[in-house]
């Protein structure tokens, strides 16, 4: 726990998913602290996306509770959980695709924002303030994530890393306490990677929490403070990356040792 | 086009072309005049489609809702302005009472209609919407039974025209050694409703509300995700849209002095649907060039075709209205292959168009 924070950011109480038959989510118990990066991994199918969907209101949990920033946030929709200080990327990107990379990252300001139709017909002085900081806002966080020169680009014409970056800078916008993202580095090649740990870094340095979903276990083991580790929705394991890495409930989900081959070069 | 009313970017230019703007709109009644009367009529047709069109785009263009019971709006306007000012109750209230009243009324049933969809897309909403446009039709026609509110099938007659004290919108008079005709009056206010309803188009589309409108149009779960309260901004968009409706429904009724159930039937959605579509979804400039194309052409045709005919052949061989579905087809048909995205295209595009040069 950090000093200053006696409390954590987010407890996950209890959270219990089904589909039908299918145990999506099992029990699962966990706490994010202030100004850490939390990993989340698993193998395919473990729950990961489930309990950010869940997380962020796009599903309903059947069971369980979140305490966000003191206050629970269960049965909230999506935008309400964004307005709270959650936001998220999309493993499969959910760009607003037609608009420019600088539209999306203003979009995403929309929510801290608070120009009405009055406002926007007749223009007056307050609502051109807030459109000019809009703007200025948009173009900064495209400039943190690097892809400030890809500005007037549609979004579905740039390239798949600053279409992840963008993302990035979308959701940074709607100014988050706790930054979800579902698998950032995927599809990305190890420069690309290695440039996403970095701004990671810089995300987290700069005050906001970050909720990690990652296959490469190279950048999780490099980056993450803490792992939670799910299996069938269970929660197997949680812990220090190197602790994590050593459990055999872990090794075994990972069919038989597979995640010690990755981890050589991380270690 | 947009670039030449660039007030920030290009002052200069934008004066001259907002001075020449004017110019044409003030001149053109009297070079139609000048052609015949009807043709000022045909024109102000037009630009109540152009209204239509551009309420039309703000749910379809810019929030992406599919609405094919759009013209629903336009009847429930109508419908206010000519139950409140004609012989048919006796009421004969100021038009600039009825006219916001019938948006307001409009905006009432946007509302309504937009509740129950809110969670509809694409083609369901299109069946939906469809549905509605219907049932506010078959309304009209049997509402003269029990209580005889909008005498069924035989319509309203004898709609007041707009009038401002002892000024009527409707006859004709010389003002300044002009001849101004009714359908003349008509045309200077249609295009100052029209030049207000393109100013808020304008403003709205690049504005929060315009954005989260046009985040729902691309992704409606990243929108959600990312703060935008959907079922509010779809609200307003069909709130909005309606409104636009329902005031042309008022100034139809007005200008036409009568109205009944067969001036809101399907086609005529489809018909504004199709304005939108060919000229640009989404971009202001294209759908009002859409929205004239389709008004003119078919008029156009009318005039033309039988006399060419008779010149060539002697005879009449197709109808003016065959001739104008064959071109209608012929036009989809070229749209899709070489227009998709409309005459115009969207604004977006051709910022990035733009910044790669």
């Amino acid at each position: 726990m950090s000093p200053g924070h006696p409390l954590p950011l987010l407890t996950a109480k209890g959270i219990s998913k089904r589909f039908g038959g299918v145990h999506a989510l099992a029990d699962v118990d966990f706490a994010i602290n202030h100004g850490e990066i939390y990993g989340l991994i698993g193998p395919n199918g473990a729950g990961k996306t489930s309990l950010f969907n869940v997380l962020t209101g796009i599903y309903t949990a059947d069971g369980g509770a979140f305490v966000f920033d003191g206050l629970p946030i269960a049965g909230l929709k999506p935008n309400d959980v964004a307005a709270r200080g959650i936001a998220r990327t999309f493993q499969n990107i959910r760009l607003f695709a037609n608009l420019s990379a600088l539209e999306n990252v203003m979009i995403g300001r929309h929510v801290r924002t608070h120009a009405n139709v009055i406002g926007a017909i007749f223009r007056d002085a307050k609502t051109r303030a807030e459109e000019d900081a809009i703007e200025r806002r948009a173009h900064e966080l495209l400039a943190y994530v690097g892809i400030a020169k890809r500005a007037n680009t549609l979004a579905k014409h740039l390239a798949y890393g600053d279409q992840r970056r963008l993302e990035i800078a979308r959701a940074l916008a709607t100014e988050p306490k706790l930054l979800a993202l579902d698998e950032p580095a995927a599809g990305m090649n190890a420069t690309e990677t290695a440039s996403l740990k970095g701004l990671l870094g810089d995300i987290r340095r700069d005050g906001t929490t970050i909720l990690l979903i990652e296959h490469d276990m190279k950048l999780v083991m490099s980056v993450c403070d803490r792992v939670l580790v799910l299996d069938y929705g269970k929660k197997i394991a949680e812990g220090t990356a190197a602790d994590v890495q050593k459990d055999p409930k872990v090794i075994a989900a990972y069919l038989g040792g597979e995640i010690e081959l990755n981890l050589k070069g991380a270690a | 086009m947009q670039q030449f009313f660039d007030m920030r970017k290009n002052p200069g230019g934008a004066w001259v072309g907002i001075v020449l703007v004017a110019v044409a709109l003030a001149v053109l009644p009297w070079v139609l005049s000048g052609i015949g009367t009807a043709w000022v009529r045909i024109m102000n047709l037009a630009i109540l489609f152009v209204l239509l069109s551009l309420g039309l785009n703000i749910v379809v263009g810019f929030a992406g809702l599919l609405d094919l019971g759009y013209i629903a709006f336009y009847a429930v306007g109508a419908y206010v302005y000519a139950l409140l000012a004609s012989p048919h109750f006796d009421l004969h209230l100021p038009f600039w009472i009825i006219l916001p009243l019938g948006a307001a009324v409009a905006c009432l049933f946007g509302v309504l209609l937009g509740a129950p969809t809110l969670k509809l897309r694409g083609d369901y909403l299109a069946i939906v919407t469809l549905g509605f446009g219907e049932i506010v039709r078959i309304f009209l026609n049997n509402l003269s039974q029990p209580v005889n509110l909008t005498n069924g099938p035989q319509g309203i007659t004898l709609i007041d025209p707009f009038r401002i004290g002892s000024f009527n919108f409707a006859t004709r008079e010389t003002i300044l050694g002009l001849d101004f005709t009714g359908p003349v009056k008509y045309y200077y206010l249609l295009v100052l409703i029209v030049i207000v309803i393109i100013v808020i188009n304008l403003r709205l589309q690049n504005s929060r509300i315009g954005r989260a409108w046009e985040a729902i149009r691309e992704d409606e779960i990243a929108a959600r995700a990312m703060g935008i309260n959907t079922r509010n901004m779809k609200l307003l968009a069909f709130a909005m849209g309606a409104s636009f409706g329902g005031i042309s429904g008022g100034i139809f009724s007005a200008t036409q002095g009568f109205i009944s159930p067969e001036s809101f039937v399907l086609v005529e959605s489809i018909m504004v649907l199709s304005m939108v579509v060919l000229g640009g979804m989404g971009n202001v400039f294209g759908v009002i060039l859409g929205a004239l194309l389709l008004s003119f052409v078919p008029e156009v045709l009318r005039y033309t075709v039988e006399p060419m005919q008779m010149a060539l052949f002697g005879r009449m061989w197709i109808a003016p209205e065959v001739i104008r579905m064959l071109l209608f087809g012929l036009a989809l048909v070229l749209m899709m292959l070489y227009r998709p995205a409309g005459i115009l295209p969207s604004a977006l595009r051709k910022r990035e168009l733009e910044a790669k040069r």
